[in-house]
């Protein structure tokens, strides 16, 4: 479903990617570790579409397009979603209406009917209540005044609502107490299926208990320099980095 | 250009010639011909059959605009304008007043639509009373019966001045002096039409009251004169809104609105004004000159300005309030939306007077394309203000690099008890925030607009629900081609 052949991108005219190579396939969940800067994050970004990444080299196949000429909004109609490590604060604009118009455009992208108020206040109850979210955070604008692990919820209840084929979690783990890793946990649950794929990016094997991964990758200075299965992140865990970051360099 | 100054030379001297041989302006027309000397003057109030009073009062104003000069201080930029290659006075070709809806001109009708201003709908599902101005004359009031009930006048300008004389004596001009500035002047001497509205005392208006401006007729200047008056007790939310069609010329509106509000009362205006700004190079547009002044003439008294500026090429415009009654209370809620070579200078002025007198002021600005918005606002607090109060913000956000945005506050104290607090921010939109919203399936322009209307939030919200609604769409609708 992600094919990512030999990718390469530039941060302002710096290689950050240098080689990736990753498949994904239906159904699977895959877990990238690595130390901080080597390069995680840019790849989620280059993936969702973000501006200021040059990919120099490579591609990403989404379901066999190739998704690098897309705009980011059309990825996410395609069903890609990302929980970013650090979400963004809209003043103004209540999560309600956020969600509202963001669960609109992905169905208009995908030829479905828009959701009127009712319809919409309909979804997101449920998937409130699913997660175990309370819904003062619904009124309140995007993101504002949040605490670190609130925002992170309300990441993950976006992505329930956006119900997306390709969920990349980057951090999403990061400060949170374990209530919170729970409400995580259950929503990548939520949406796991033998169609739906996730790319976990953490730290932190506590999390990989509760979302338990099919194959884990370490990313080192750009490129993922091992992979294998979930006991590679208690390994790592134990170990550090230390011996792929000197074998990358 | 060269051909323009041309025509203006020969209108020069067709006027000369006017005088020349006592050229007298033929009343049975439907339009004054093209320029601007006392006869046309002498025209429009003949038209409209005014009083002795009103036309000695407007040539005042024409005797008064020809020495003034052209107010030079807002930071906009703009060729001079040739006031006699204008049309002071037309009127559309149906000019028997119809007395319904059905015997409006199908076409006027039509374009109404076109705007979304669908008057049959706007009737029944909003109970919104609507006296819309087609060029410079009346086509179609509604709902006077229900207000009428009540007491309420809601009616042009030009008929109260025939069915109310002594109330339009007593107020006209009262809170805008024909001798203001320029343009307050210019409009003095040659308004053709606007609204009238006197609110009684103890009532309560059953409605929002809305009127739609508009400009049709190429080169009709358009002079509007709204006049309100809350008398002791009473409330009314007032709705002004505007659309103009597609034109390549520019177009002068000075348009003046006064408001009295006497003990206990209230005035709640709301502005969202889209006029045609010009294309993207900045030719043709509007240029909108606006004086808009209330008083709070009694103790309690209340006005609440709230505008949505999006439109026109040129803004100038600061709707104030005179806070004499003790206890009185002004705001000014302001969007000022400019894109491509749009041009803004807008603001208020709060003159406390009063004892305990509050202002409260709350400005938006968003620049986008190679624009130019500059907040210019005055707090005035006077030596018998004691224990006045003033808080101001501010708020710029940019959009692309550029534009400009410019923030003026004039503070003038002279009164140690007075209080005045003021916050001012400048922002640019943020890459983190656009993305986060397509991250999310929002288009570019669908995420701007979705930014900038949380960006004026607290503004939309003093806008009546239905107006909301529109400004909202209209904020996107203004910033398209500001991004990608
Ligand atoms: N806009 C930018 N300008 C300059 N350098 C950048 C930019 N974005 C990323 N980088 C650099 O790219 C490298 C990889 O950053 P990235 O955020 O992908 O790391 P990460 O693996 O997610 O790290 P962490 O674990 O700390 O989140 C870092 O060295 C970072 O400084
Ligand atoms: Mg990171």
């Amino acid at each position: 479903m992600l094919e990512i052949k030999n990718l390469h991108a530039d941060v302002e005219g710096k290689a950050i990617l240098r080689g990736i190579d990753l498949t994904i396939q239906p159904g699977e969940v895959h877990a990238i570790m690595g130390p901080n800067g080597s390069g995680k994050s840019t790849l989620a970004h280059v993936i969702s579409g973000r501006d200021g990444y040059d990919v120099t080299e490579g591609e990403v196949l989404y379901r066999g397009k190739n998704i690098l000429d897309m705009d980011p909004e059309e990825r996410a109609g395609e069903g890609v979603f990302l929980a970013f490590q650090y979400p963004v604060e809209i003043p103004g604009v209540t999560n309600t209406t956020f969600m509202k118009e963001a669960l609109n455009s992905v169905r208009k992208y995908r030829g479905e009917d828009e959701l009127d108020a009712m319809q919409f206040m309909k979804v997101i109850r449920e998937k409130t209540k699913q997660l175990g979210i309370s819904n003062d955070m619904l009124k309140r604008a995007v993101n504002v005044g949040f605490s670190g692990g609130e925002k992170k919820r309300n990441d993950i209840l976006q992505m329930a609502i956006l119900e997306p084929s390709l969920a990349i979690l980057d951090e999403t783990d990061s400060g949170l107490d374990i209530d919170a890793l729970k409400t995580v946990a259950d929503g990548v649950n939520l949406l796991r299926s033998p169609e739906n794929a996730t790319l976990v990016i953490t730290h932190y094997q506590r999390l990989l208990d509760y979302i338990v991964p099919d194959f884990v990758h370490v990313l080192a200075k750009g490129k993922i320099v091992k992979s294998g299965d979930k006991s590679l992140a208690q390994e790592l865990e134990k170990k550090g980095y230390a011996e792929f970051t000197d074998q990358a360099a | 250009m060269a051909a323009t100054v041309e025509t203006v030379d020969q209108v020069r001297a067709l006027a000369d010639d006017k005088y020349k041989y006592g050229f007298v302006t033929d009343i049975e027309a439907d339009t004054a011909p093209k320029g601007l000397d006392e006869s046309t003057v002498r025209f429009i109030s003949a038209k409209k059959e005014e009083p002795e009073w009103l036309l000695e009062w407007r040539l005042k104003a024409y005797r008064q605009w020809l020495t003034m000069p052209e107010p030079e201080w807002a930071k906009v930029d703009f060729p001079p304008i040739d006031y006699q290659d204008a049309y002071y006075f037309s009127a559309p070709k149906t000019t028997e007043a119809p007395k319904s809806l059905d015997e409006v001109d199908p076409e006027l009708l039509r374009t109404y639509e076109k705007l979304g201003i669908p008057l049959r709908e706007q009737e029944m599902l909003a109970g919104v009373a609507v006296d819309a101005v087609f060029d410079s004359v009346s086509v179609a009031t509604t709902f006077r019966h229900k207000l009428a009930e009540k007491g309420v006048i809601f009616c042009s300008i030009s008929e109260a001045i025939k069915d109310y004389p002594d109330l339009v004596k007593k107020y006209l001009g009262s809170v805008v002096p024909y001798g203001d500035n320029k343009h307050a002047c210019l409009n003095s001497a040659v308004f053709t039409d606007g609204s009238f509205v006197y609110i009684p005392k103890g009532v309560r208006c059953p409605m929002e009251l809305s009127t739609y401006f508009r400009i049709n007729a190429a080169n009709t200047g358009q002079f509007e004169r709204t006049l309100i008056i809350a008398d002791e007790g009473s409330y009314v939310s007032y709705l002004e809104g505007c659309t103009a069609p597609m034109r390549d010329e520019n177009q002068l509106h000075a348009a003046v609105v006064e408001l009295i509000v006497l003990d206990d009362a209230e005035i709640k205006y709301s502005t969202v004004q889209n006029w045609y700004p010009g294309d993207e190079n900045g030719v043709g547009g509007i240029y909108n000159f606006v004086t808009k002044r209330g008083a709070c003439r009694g103790k309690n008294s209340k006005i609440s300005w709230t505008q949505v500026e999006t439109g026109s090429a040129v803004t100038w415009k600061y709707p104030s309030c005179i806070l004499q009654g003790d206890n009185s209370v002004g705001e000014f809620y302001s969007i000022a939306i400019t894109n491509n070579m749009q041009q803004a200078d807008t603001g208020t002025k709060m003159i406390h007077l009063g004892k305990n007198t509050t202002s409260r002021i709350i400005a938006k600005g968003i620049s986008a394309g190679k624009s130019q918005s500059t907040y210019r606002g005055l707090v005035r607090m006077g030596a018998k203000a004691k224990g006045a109060r003033n808080y101001t913000q501010c708020d710029s956000l940019l959009i692309g690099d550029k534009c400009g945005a410019h923030t003026v506050p004039y503070i003038e104290s002279r009164n140690s008890s007075a209080q005045i607090e003021h916050e001012a921010t400048t922002s640019k939109i943020s890459e983190d925030q656009l993305f986060y919203c397509r991250q999310r399936g929002i288009g570019e322009e669908d995420a701007v607009a979705l930014v900038v209307n949380g960006f004026c939030r607290e503004v939309l919200q003093q806008l009546p629900m239905e107006f909301a609604v529109e400004a909202q769409k209209l904020v996107g609708i203004s910033l398209e081609g500001s991004v990608g």
